[in-house]
């Protein structure tokens, strides 16, 4: 499947276009703002030391989904998840789980997670992020 | 108009520690935001008693402003403040980038009030819509920025989503030049926001939140904000600031002998080509960095590798920021000709948080004081000399810890040390700000005196003149207006001024449209005019009159791209700008 990855960390600029793409795209309504952002992009201490980038990795076996009460957070058969709102308690306990911070809490406390559609990385301006496919 | 958009004022009360939020949607409507908005709440916080209020007192208000366009499209990245400035009396209006516009816009706000002053040091952290007030004694005395933010980043929520704006020395030290640093390389620079936060005891402002809302056309929505994204990206409008970035004037303006050096005593500097932005992308630039929601990363950051003369192969590697009002003010103008020497006073003015145009404006009128003889040694402490990098970077650590009284009136600005020992002809202040890097000509200066901030950014006239078509004073003061009257609408915005040949009127009307404000580029203009109105208006208020600007002598001393100017021309251009004055604030 193509998934999301990190081309060249070096080139990240932190100017979080990423961000305010993912949340254009991954609501149900495209939304001005990051709250529904699947992706974070952090500095070590101010950009010009370098950035780490968070998002989804797409594990085969995701704790996020075996916490989750209700069923909201599947697991894809691909890797990855699925993440059914309507089902969301919004009880965290999937943001808890993830090893590497990469579920995020929205506004109204439910889930923010990457989907790998690959829609950000038309607006990383200096190619950080690819869309690729990656043996699973 | 609905403009569907941030319309709320959060209010915080230093003196009491007490907030509140109230829909603003009256201002926000009529005055679209930014500039447009800040001028109204400065209005009704200080009444009527505008010119008494002391800058540095209770009564002092901040204002941080943002506009309908952050965060919903590109380059809508900066923040504006409104204060009462304690540099030259009077209104205080300063720009930054960094994270601090797309935070505000995510907590929630449209607008952030901050009046009173706190017993002790204290920082706020502002979470969406809680304010939490936070003990600041223990960091309160670290005079250097870089490590104040660092601290309080490693304390505070919010990392990537967040802004943290702090003084440094030269705030908590009442420096009226001081700044506030955003994000360690933004700065709210100009006209001393920095003492405005030191005197209020507040030593960072944290901003953050995840709070969204929704454009009226989805659809339409994502369309222009395509539009406006590939404008930014591929097209030729944002290329001079990513590529060489701003640093690249430096040998253009020395090669038409606008270049001010030593403190103006000449127009061209012989090391122009070792400090120019050719020579900085070459051998130092280390990384470019962006502001928050903003694709041209235009932020140059140098790498300065110094070796400790004592310990042989040990060396501290610096990062620092460099733009071209900084290789002017602490290069050519101070005679600093060696990169790395700058860049050591660049990175002492950083970690300070002075702002570095006054700072170096400031170091050039003592430089020529003390060779002049108007002060001596005893005043100045240090042998100040152009050129000389060590004294400098002593000079400048003098000037935030005012060890005796030469150093307390340079703290207060090069115009008013120069009303203490006089050489005033040579103070490079108009309206007591000091001047920005452009011996251009007639619109640059006139514009220096008449514009609303007496920044070089109110209208851009060093690019009239590099434009010049022989024009009357008349019409230099007409078509400076008129271009800070379209400002006032980017300034409202709040977008970046790099980006207005982005945000042409016909762009910004479309823009407005998905967020479901309906406006034609003729009552955009109309808005832009009131704002400017409405500004003069608080200036006056504020008691500035037309009257009392002045022109420093050495302006007229030497030979601009234009050739000499006549005195009798910018006399002409004031009396005429006095009538405008007078029309508009009646």
């Amino acid at each position: 499947m193509k998934r999301l990855v990190i081309k060249d960390i070096e080139k990240c600029v932190g100017c979080s276009l990423c961000m305010y793409a993912c949340a254009r795209k991954n609501a149900h309504k495209p939304e001005i703002g990051i709250s529904s952002s699947g992706i974070l992009a952090i500095s070590l201490s101010g950009f010009e030391r370098g950035a780490t980038i968070i998002f989804c990795r797409a594990c085969r076996e995701p704790p996020c989904s075996e916490v989750c009460p209700t069923g909201a957070m599947s697991a894809r058969k691909e890797g990855g998840v699925t993440f059914h709102e309507d089902l969301c308690i919004a009880c965290g306990n999937c943001m808890k789980a993830c090893t590497i911070e990469a579920i995020f809490m929205r506004e109204d406390e439910k889930p923010a997670v990457c989907i790998h559609c690959g829609y950000c990385v038309e607006f990383c301006p200096h190619g950080v992020l690819g869309f690729e496919e990656v043996k699973a | 108009m609905s403009t569907g958009m941030r319309s709320k004022v959060l209010t915080i009360d230093l003196s009491r520690y007490r907030y509140e939020i109230q829909d603003r949607k009256d201002l926000f409507e009529e005055w679209i935001g930014g500039v447009g908005v800040a001028v109204q709440l400065l209005k009704e916080e200080f009444g009527s008693d505008a010119a008494n209020i002391d800058p540095l007192g209770e009564d002092n208000v901040i204002v941080f402003a943002t506009g309908p366009f952050t965060p919903a499209y590109p380059l809508a990245s900066k923040t504006v403040a409104f204060f009462k400035s304690p540099l030259t009396g009077n209104l205080g209006e300063t720009h930054a980038g960094g994270r601090t516009a797309t935070s505000i816009a995510n907590a929630g706000y449209g607008a952030i009030v901050i009046k009173g002053v706190s017993r002790k040091p204290i920082y706020i952290v502002i979470d969406e819509d809680k304010v939490h007030f936070r003990d600041g004694r223990v960091i309160w005395g670290i005079e250097d920025s870089i490590v104040a933010g660092r601290i309080i980043a490693e304390r505070e929520e919010g990392r990537g989503i967040r802004t943290v704006m702090r003084i440094g020395g030269g705030g908590e030290r009442l420096v009226r030049y001081a700044c506030v640093t955003t994000e360690t390389y933004r700065h709210f620079g100009r006209l001393g926001l920095g003492a405005v936060f030191g005197s209020k005891k507040l030593k960072a402002l944290v901003i953050m939140g995840r709070k969204r809302y929704t454009p009226a056309d989805r659809k339409k929505y994502r369309e222009v904000y395509r539009e406006i994204f590939k404008l930014a990206v591929e097209s030729d409008v944002m290329k001079k600031y990513h590529l060489l970035g701003t640093a690249s004037n430096v040998l253009p303006l020395n090669e038409l002998g606008a270049l001010p050096t030593k403190n103006l005593t000449d127009r061209r500097f012989e090391d122009a080509e070792e400090i120019s932005g050719e020579a900085f992308a070459e051998y130092n630039l280390g990384r470019r960095i962006a502001c928050n929601h903003c694709p041209t990363a235009c932020i140059h950051i140098a790498v300065l590798r110094e070796p400790y003369e004592e310990e042989e192969y040990f060396f501290k590697t610096l990062m620092v920021s460099y733009d071209y009002e900084l290789l002017y003010a602490l290069g050519s103008m101070l005679g600093i000709g060696s990169r790395d020497g700058l860049l050591k006073l660049i990175h002492r003015v950083e970690s300070y948080a002075l702002d570095a145009i006054s700072t170096g404006v400031c170091l050039a009128w003592a430089t020529e004081a003390l060779k002049r003889g108007i002060v001596t040694k005893d005043e100045t402490i240090v042998d100040l000399e152009f050129g000389d990098v060590e004294s400098y970077l002593k000079a400048i650590e003098f000037i935030v810890k005012q060890p005796n009284e030469f150093y307390k009136a340079l703290a207060r600005g090069a115009e008013e040390a120069a009303n203490i020992y006089g050489g005033k002809e040579f103070a490079m202040c108009f309206g007591k700000n000091e001047m920005a890097g452009y011996h251009t000509g007639y619109a640059g200066y006139v514009g220096n005196l008449i514009g609303l901030r007496h920044s070089h950014l109110d209208a851009g006239g060093y690019s009239m003149d590099q434009k010049w078509k022989g024009y009357s004073p008349k019409e230099v003061v007409d078509a400076l207006i008129k271009e800070e009257m379209w400002r006032q609408i980017l300034s409202s915005l709040v977008v970046c001024f790099f980006a207005r040949g982005l945000y042409t009127p016909e762009i910004v009307v479309k823009a407005f449209q998905p967020l479901g404000v309906e406006i034609t580029e003729d009552e955009l203009k109309k808005t832009g005019e009131k704002i400017y109105h409405e500004k003069l208006r608080l200036k006056k208020e504020l008691g500035f009159t037309p009257e009392s600007l002045e022109v420093p002598r050495r302006v007229f001393e030497l030979p601009t791209p234009l050739g000499d100017l006549d005195e009798k021309y910018i006399r002409e251009a004031l009396d005429y700008y006095s009538e405008v004055f007078q029309r508009i604030t009646q």
